[in-house]
């Protein structure tokens, strides 16, 4: 008896049925996560946001408990492969824990781990948790490029709706060419011959009986010839090219006196990483400056803006002087736009102050986007807070906000993202 | 008569499958194949990780771990740690089997052959999964216990339900009756029955726990009172029949998630068994195919690369080493007992007297139909096949400073390899025997286990945080004794709830 069977195609079933496994795994765990994330973030460049992480908690934190033996007492066990043993030999019991035979651990590295992989978007929730990002926002950020297709020449692939008709059928008309060429050659002579034969002879004759056999086969020969064949096929060819094509440079500048300590860094870190994040969003191409300052200013690279520590006073105005010399020689307005992010303590020398808002107010603001100020300290307002106000009044495009924590950061921005979701 | 091979390529099309499935169907019942009618499924690799991830069902109720056991897999897969299997099927009726789209057309033919055959009649015929599991209604039962526990999630909240799946989790392996028939029962008469249950249910439970005396309860009072009146095995079942504070909904999860550990049992007790089985009859029914002509030499040295790596057992000192391989040792028996039944040797009448001689296909399905790993091995298990692996027995006694060699694959050690292979096999010991053994109902309601201690192995240091989950689920404090085989209580354990 033949079996009924019936063949089902599931391809295009949802292939995320474990999604909500994975959502409810998360969530679970979301303590532990967010820890690694926070210490991926500490870790990771402030350009370096766009990715997923590798995220390892403990295993014994996600074990499940069950009943079952433990180490001791007495078992017998059955094994393959005996070379030389013969019964009644002695073998010293193999160390604790390298016993062969373990079960697979679950996190494919070390024993004590579980590691897996969140995914860019999960990463980003988690850096956006602490910052309390409104959701317009956080979907503006998190959202891929836009990107515009254009053409890129032709490729021998393709879906129908991108046929090329008329390189295609070129292609066709050149294979028929070259493919027909011996059989229209002797075509040709064997017609050539039977107006030569039918002068002199009848249709009847076997002369030319044959060779209206050999024309007819010649016919058949080319008549053959596919009019269009698959390797035939071109194709247009599109890519992806990201839709803003502009640049931006954005400068971090921070103070590394004594007076800031490696918590505020972290603080004004994930504060350079968020503006770092918008940029990305709304420009193809960035650059980033880090210049930082105590009593003279100095432009360097993202592991000493984060790590060095000087002593000695602050003053602000070097950096925003270096800033603005910067700006002349590598980064001219017509040419790039330019974001400004700066995080300090607020202390500067008294008389300095006054000269950092001529300073902005006349070099630097009008070339800028955006300025955003952070100013981390418990204390009262510093008087750079004081001097900044000024500024604040004056250009719309210039943001300060005082920093406890890190909830704190994103107002600071607000104008910034509203700017920007409006334009959408 | 000559053949034309049914395709020349390894590409596969609906259209070979299907005429792949015709030739190996028909000489799958030519051999007598017993089967049910078969479902074959084209799923992509991420689908398949998702069918591993809800232990191969097609439909599961949701649960962080098995979130868990997707990314575990998602990761080894992503970084070439782990291939996927061929084929996974399951126990339902129609038998589904999935076939994995990036499969070339040799291996749809294997999986078709193991898995919509081997398998498929394996299910419908070994005496466990006639008389434990119910192929007609697994799929609705699934279904009904994914939308069951989706709804208590609306209403309970998340939180609440993952809380009490934990906790029968912890205990699923405890949750099989091993000698009781459960009932078989479809979606809807599930559903129907669900409501009638959960008000019977707690009524029972009420009376249990009636704090004023009746009549009747005095009554017993002057006899020691012994609840429950002999030991239970099924924790689960219990705990659902009895904790006294569960509400209805929670006895239901409970029982759904001893329900699912009931069907899985029988699959647990046969590894050896039904892979030797399923493996048997690809390679059966390929050859068969290929003596007719019907498939190539190419598609053959495929076919038997593929075979050969699923029935390869690495010797115990290789780093590849992780016990015995079910597919070698279950095809290599099976192999066996269809040569002792063709050619048997002197050795084979001596030692298989019934079945040296013997029609081998009739044999075979006899031990199909009617043993498990643990007595199929001791019923079986050959010299020759004990000579063929090579096979030898340690001893491993913490009391002593070395570990022993029993015995070897030699006349004095076959008797004895066959004896401890067998017993490897028996859930029975592998699984530490834990029982309900005293409920103090008249005092402050612990639930007391009674762990009966087996060649002095000790439960493994993670109790603690099991009986934590037991304290959930009983809602009063659970204490487990450990009973030494001289009859001593050497151990005990003890969890107290903690009123929220």
């Amino acid at each position: 008896m033949n079996q009924v069977v019936q063949i089902v195609d599931r391809r295009l079933n949802g292939k995320n049925k474990s999604a909500v496994n994975r959502q409810k795994f998360i969530h679970r765990f979301r303590s532990q996560i967010k820890k690694a994330v926070t210490d991926a973030i500490n870790k990771r460049s402030v350009t370096d946001l766009d990715k997923g992480e590798k995220v390892s908690i403990p295993a014994k934190d996600i074990s499940e408990p069950f009943f079952h033996h433990g180490r001791g007492g007495f078992r017998e066990r059955v094994h393959p492969g005996n070379k030389e043993f013969q019964q009644g030999d002695k073998i010293t019991r193999p160390e604790e824990g390298s016993g062969r035979g373990n079960q697979a651990s679950n996190s494919g590295e070390g024993q004590d781990e579980f590691i897996f992989e969140v995914t860019r978007e999960e990463f980003l929730n988690f850096f956006f948790e602490d910052l309390e990002l409104p959701n317009l926002v956080k979907t503006h950020l998190a959202v891929l490029n836009e990107t515009k297709k254009v053409r890129a020449g032709h490729t021998s692939t393709g879906i129908p709706t991108n046929i090329n008709v008329i390189r295609s059928l070129r292609n066709a008309l050149g294979r028929r060419l070259v493919l027909r060429a011996p059989y229209y050659d002797k075509l040709l002579e064997a017609e050539k011959q039977l107006e030569d034969l039918l002068q002199h002879h009848k249709e009847t004759d076997a002369a030319v009986i044959a060779l209206r056999k050999e024309i007819e086969h010649l016919s058949n020969k080319i008549a053959g010839i596919p009019f269009i064949d698959t390797f035939d096929l071109r194709f247009d060819n599109r890519v992806d090219r990201p839709k803003p094509i502009t640049q931006a440079v954005m400068f971090c500048i921070m103070d590394i006196s004594g007076s800031m300590g490696l918590e505020d860094k972290d603080i004004a870190k994930r504060f350079f990483m968020l503006l770092y994040l918008f940029l990305m969003k709304t420009y193809e191409k960035i650059q980033v400056v880090f210049i930082s300052h105590h009593t003279e200013a100095q432009e360097v690279d993202e592991d000493t803006f984060f790590y060095s520590r000087e002593t000695g006073g602050t003053v602000v105005s070097s950096a925003l002087n270096l800033m603005s010399a910067i700006i002349r020689d590598r980064y001219p307005s017509s040419e790039w736009n330019i974001y400004a992010a700066q995080a300090s303590d607020g202390d500067n020398w008294d008389n300095d102050s006054k000269k950092c808002t001529q300073i902005l107010s006349e070099k630097i603001m009008p070339y800028l986007q955006y300025f955003a100020y952070i100013e981390i300290t418990e204390d009262r307002h510093q008087n750079l807070w004081q001097e900044y106000l000024s500024i604040k009044a004056q250009w719309n495009n210039f943001a300060m906000q005082r920093i406890e924590s890190l909830t704190d950061i994103y107002p600071v921005f607000r104008k910034l993202f509203e700017k920007q979701t409006h334009d959408k | 008569m000559i053949n034309k091979p049914l395709s020349e390529t390894s590409e596969w099309t609906f259209d070979l499958i299907e005429k792949y499935h015709t030739e190996i169907a028909r000489i799958a019942g030519n051999f007598g194949l017993d089967t049910y009618p078969v479902q074959l499924e084209i799923i992509t690799a991420e689908q398949m990780m998702d069918a591993y991830a809800s232990i191969g069902m097609p439909i599961l109720y949701s649960h962080w771990s098995f979130g868990k056991e997707f990314v575990t897999n998602e990761a080894r897969y992503k970084k070439g740690q782990m291939g996927l299997a061929y084929e996974i099927v399951i126990n339902s009726n129609p038998c589904i089997a999935y076939l994995m789209e990036e499969n070339s057309m040799t291996m749809q033919a294997l999986v078709i052959a193991h898995a919509a055959y081997g398998h498929n009649s394996f299910f419908k015929n070994n005496y466990l999964f006639t008389t434990w599991t119910s192929a007609n209604s697994i799929i609705d039962y699934l279904l009904f216990a994914k939308n069951y526990i989706a709804e208590c999630e609306e209403r309970y909240g998340e939180k609440q339900v993952e809380e009490i799946l934990d906790s029968c989790h912890a205990l699923r392996n405890f949750g099989v009756d091993r000698y009781k028939r459960p009932s078989r029962l479809s979606m809807l008469e599930e559903q129907a029955k669900q409501k009638v249950r959960e008000e019977y249910l707690q009524s029972q439970v009420n009376e249990l726990w009636r704090k004023i005396p009746t009549k009747e309860v005095l009554r017993n009072n002057r006899k020691d009172n012994q609840f429950p009146k002999e030991p239970q095995e099924n924790i689960l079942y219990f705990i659902e029949k009895n904790a006294p504070f569960l509400e209805p909904w929670q006895r239901e999860i409970v029982r759904i998630v001893r329900k699912i550990a009931q069907y899985f049992y029988p699959q647990r007790q046969t590894q050896v068994m039904n892979e030797g089985w399923a493996t048997f009859w690809h390679y059966t029914l390929l050859n068969q195919l290929y003596a007719e002509g019907l498939v190539t030499d190419g598609f053959m040295i495929e076919f038997l690369q593929s075979h050969t790596n699923v029935i390869y057992q690495p010797p115990f000192d290789s780093k590849y080493y992780s016990g015995i391989n079910p597919y070698a040792l279950g095809f290599a028996m099976m192999t066996d007992i269809r040569r002792i039944c063709e050619n048997p040797t002197d050795e084979d009448r001596h030692w298989f007297p019934d079945i040296a001689g013997s029609d081998w296909n009739k044999t075979l399905h006899f031990a199909m139909q009617n043993f498990k790993d643990e007595s199929f091995i001791s019923q079986y298990l050959s010299p020759k096949v004990i000579r063929d692996f090579k096979l030898f027995s340690i001893l491993d006694d913490s009391n002593a400073s070395e570990m022993a060699v029993t015995s070897i694959h030699n006349d004095r050690g076959y008797q004895y390899v066959r004896r401890v292979l067998s017993e490897q096999y028996n859930l029975g010991s592998n699984e530490p025997n834990i029982q309900v053994y005293y409920v103090d109902r008249k005092g402050n309601r612990t639930l007391t286990l009674r762990h009966t201690q087996y060649h002095g192995m000790p439960l493994d240091n993670s109790i603690d945080e099991v009986l934590k989950h037991v304290v959930r689920l009983w809602g009063f404090g659970v204490r487990l004794e450990t009973i030494s085989e001289d009859n001593s209580i050497t151990h005990v354990y003890e969890s107290t709830h903690i009123h929220p």
